[in-house]
Parts: structure tokens; sequence; C-alpha cells
């Protein structure tokens, strides 16, 4: 991606294409590596889901991570401001503000919310200090078969924009009512 | 093709998160117990001053008691706290839509309006026996302002009670993502227990006779009004969708069944409203047995409800 040039901010979203998707967890280790993820803990994981009935059986294999939701409720919640929503849409924490009270833990539908270990709550933060600096998301940087991609909503010519344009998308538990910005492509 | 998960391997093993979320201990559900029965306290104590006419002796002490019990609820909170040292963190801003800024806020006003009901409320003898302590013109300067405003004092406490006790509730009501808390019936039920729970531990404290009866009474309607609430929960889960279902389903054969049926609502509310009853109609001499199976009965409900809500997440629904 490059970095944002028009005057409107920019609105951050993730495809990930779980058809391209082999598994191979290297977003896993990428995002470890560049954000000091203590050992034990992770901001992004693979699920794999296999449905059916033997011997017809198919595998869906997806790449996980906070969902940087519009209607979040993690900022809902939270008493002190320490959970917000940046300019640019994506779900943020601010460490010296939070307690640690775990209710934006409760209140995450996917569950992708964690305590670090020096008693802050953490979680995906779209890798922004690299976004800052015109570079992709750790985790996007590294995919080998390229089933992520960031970029901007409000830019028609985004990766994201041209592939929820061109492709079906679903997101995860749309029940939840919180409007997820990590779309899954099928 | 049968399109039924067989299997998820989930490559996600976070602490605290994983495989079910306990994120909250057993401070939660204490303070949880201990802010309804203060709750209950706050509106009990001053309607009973106020449909009574006069103020009672053997009650004299009771803000002062529930500003310890909330102390203690507090405190336990703190000891939930991953970053306890930024607690000051709540009061540096009001969040109009968490539910736990409102309670930190809520919690504040409390302490003065205890303090203020508990010095208008003394009797004249401890008073004058308070007076002997050093700091007595504060204590007068306190006493006389809550003198001057009492029937104030007493209707903000009421009110204050009542928000203490729902926001208890509603804590977890709005936390969609756990399925068990998805019913704003939480707010009510958690005021309606913590009124129960605050009449009991008064007639565990015994006070004037008369006064008793009208908080068994009170007791008892409280009881059944839970009991109505649980049954409106649970049909709000049987007509809310595959979640509701789920939620249903762990107090409907799932794992806290058990707790649920038999501590909550046999021995904390079936029972004791058996035995009030008997009281009431037969005039059966009162026994501690009502009160404590009322107490025991409401930190159950908190701690089941708490764990019961943790482990319904949105993950269960495939």
């Amino acid at each position: 991606m490059s970095a944002p040039t028009s005057q409107a901010p920019s609105l951050y979203a993730m495809t990930m294409d779980s058809r391209k998707c082999v598994g191979c967890s290297a977003c896993v280790l990428a995002c470890r590596a560049e954000n000091a993820v203590p050992p034990g803990y992770t901001r992004d994981w693979v699920v794999k889901e296999i449905r059916g009935e033997f011997p017809v059986l198919s595998q869906v294999i997806r790449s996980e991570r906070c969902n940087h939701c519009v209607d979040a409720p993690c900022v809902a919640v939270c008493p002190t401001g320490a959970s917000f929503v940046d300019e640019h849409g994506t779900v943020q924490i601010d460490r010296d503000k939070c307690t640690g009270c775990k209710a934006c833990i409760a209140a995450c539908p996917y569950d992708a919310r964690y305590v670090h270990t020096d008693g802050f709550v953490d979680k995906c933060t779209f890798c922004m200090h690299r976004v800052a600096r015109g570079e992709d998301p750790a985790c996007v940087s590294v995919c080998p078969t390229e089933s992520l991609h960031f970029g901007d909503l409000n830019d028609p010519e985004s990766s994201v924009s041209r592939l929820l344009a061109e492709r079906k998308v679903t997101v995860l538990h749309p029940e939840a009512g919180t409007t997820p910005k990590l779309y899954f492509l099928s | 093709m049968n399109t039924e998960v067989i299997e998820i391997l989930h490559g996600r093993t976070n602490p605290m998160i994983d495989p079910t979320l306990h994120a909250w201990g057993w401070e939660v559900p204490v303070y949880l117990f201990l802010g309804g029965v203060v709750a209950g306290l706050m509106i009990l104590v001053p309607l009973l001053e106020l449909r009574t006419g006069d103020k009672s002796r053997a009650f004299q002490h009771i803000p002062l008691l529930a500003a310890v019990l909330l102390s203690l609820g507090m405190g336990a909170l703190f000891l939930d706290l991953e970053h306890p040292l930024h607690v000051y963190r709540f009061y540096m801003t009001f969040q109009p839509t968490s539910p736990m800024s409102w309670g930190s806020w809520i919690l504040i006003l409390v302490y003065p309006a205890l303090v203020l009901g508990w010095a208008g409320g003394l009797a004249d003898e401890t008073r004058s026996w308070l007076s002997r302590l050093p700091g007595q013109g504060l204590l007068q300067q306190l006493v006389d302002l809550g003198l001057a405003q009492r029937r104030t004092v007493l209707w903000a406490t009421v009110a204050l009670g009542l928000g203490l006790g729902t926001y208890t509730g509603l804590l977890l009501g709005t936390m969609a993502a756990r399925l068990q808390w998805n019913t704003a019936v939480l707010g009510p039920l958690f005021l309606v227990s913590g009124v129960s729970t605050g009449a009991a531990l008064l007639l565990l404290l015994r006070g004037e006779k008369d006064r008793s009866h009208l908080l068994v009474r009170w007791d008892s309607m409280a009881i059944v009004v839970e009991l109505a609430l649980i049954a409106m929960m649970m049909i709000g889960f049987s007509t809310g969708g595959a979640g509701g279902h789920l939620a249903a389903a762990s107090l409907l054969g799932g794992p806290f069944t058990p707790w649920f049926w038999s501590l909550v609502v046999v021995a904390g509310l079936l029972v004791p409203l058996g035995l009030n009853l008997m009281e009431l109609r037969h005039r059966m001499a009162a026994t501690l047995a009502s009160p404590l199976l009322v107490l025991v009965g409401g930190l159950s409900l908190r701690f089941v409800l708490v764990a019961a809500g943790q482990a319904s997440s949105f993950a269960l629904l495939h």
C-alpha cells in the first residue's frame, strides 16, 4: 500500500482470502515479532474449520484478528476511554488509560483481546505504526499466498476496495451487529 | 451436503481467553453481590423511615455498615483490576455508553449520601456519646446538615440505591458478546435481588418488631418479582434465536443447571418465600433461616450468571 495522500482521512480495512490461505501461520509469527507480543499470547491466529460429512468434506482456513468494528462494543463499554476508534476507523487502546478492568474483553464477540503481561489490555492494532510509514501491517507483508490485503475503503482504487467490489464477502458473526472491517473473501 | 461443523482447529490459546473466557473470577460476583446488598439497604432503610414516620434506633448505624460493605466490594473490584495503579482513570472522564463509568460515579455519590443519612438519623443518646469524641465540630456540622435536609437526603439515598442496584445488572446486561447476559432483565433482576438481600441483612440484625414484619412483607414481594423476572429472562431466551437458545440451554440441562436451580431458585427464592409466608400467614416465629438463604441465593445468582455469561460466547454459534 502507499501512504495516504488524499485529504479525507483513510478508512482502513483488511480482506482475508480463505481460498488462498494455506494456514502456514506466517502472519501469526510476523505479528509476534513485529509487536513484541508476550510468549504464549497472540494478536492474530489461524482457524481451520472442517464441515460436512465424510467423505464429502470442506475445509476453510482463516487468519483472524481484531475486526476493528464500526460499532465496536469494546469501545462502548470502556469506562476510561482507553479503547477508542481513531480517525482512520481502527480500534486502538491507550495503554496509559487502561485499568485492566476487562470489560472490553467480555464485550468482544470475537475474543480478540487479552491482558498483556504488563497489565493493560492488548490486541491487533492493524500495525498503525507501520501504516504511518506507508507500509502494510506485518501479517499482510509476509503472507506468502497474498491472501491478506490491507487498504483504504475511501479509495476506490485500493486493493481492498477492488476485492470487496469483485468478490463474495462475509464477515464473522454478523449477528453480533458490530459491522466488522475484517472481510473474508470466499 | 451436510454443512454441519465437525471440527474446528483453533490456533489461539491466549491465557484467560481460551478455551473459555474467564476474565472475571470471584471478585466481580462478590462486588455485584455487596453492591446489591448496599443498594437494598439504601432503598429500604430510608423507605422504612418515610413509611413509619420515625427513625429506627436499631438501624441507626446501617448507613455506616452500608459504606463498609460497599468499600469491601470496591476492594474486591480493585483486586480484579489488572493495572490497579491506573484506578484513578475511572475518575478522569465520564463515558456515557459505559455502565462501569456510570457505576464509578454513582459509587462516589453514594458515600456522602450515606454519611449524611447516618448523621441525621442518629439517636439523641448516640449523638451525645459521639460528641465526646475528637472531631465533634465536624460531626455536629454533618448532623445539622443531615437533620435540616432529612427528607432530601432520604430520597437521594433511595434514588442512588436504585441507580446502584440497576447498574450492577446492566454492567453484565450490556455485554452483547455474552449470550447469557443478552437480556435487559438483568438490570431489574439484580436491583430486586439487591432489595431482597438488603432486607435479609436487616432481618438478620433483628430490628424493631413492627419494622421486621414490614421487611418480611417487602422481602416476600421482592422474591415474587425476582421469580417473575427469572421467568421473563427464560422466555426472552427461548424466543431469542440461536443465541438465546444456547443461553437457555446452559440453565436448562447445561453445566450451570444444578447450581442455578438448587442454590438460586429453590434454596435462595422458593424456600425463603415459603418460610416468609408461613411467618406472615400463620404467625410462626421468625428464624434466621429465611434471611440466610436469601443471602446465599443472592450471592449464588451473581456467581452463576457471571460464570455462565463468560462461558457463553458467539464462538458457540457456528
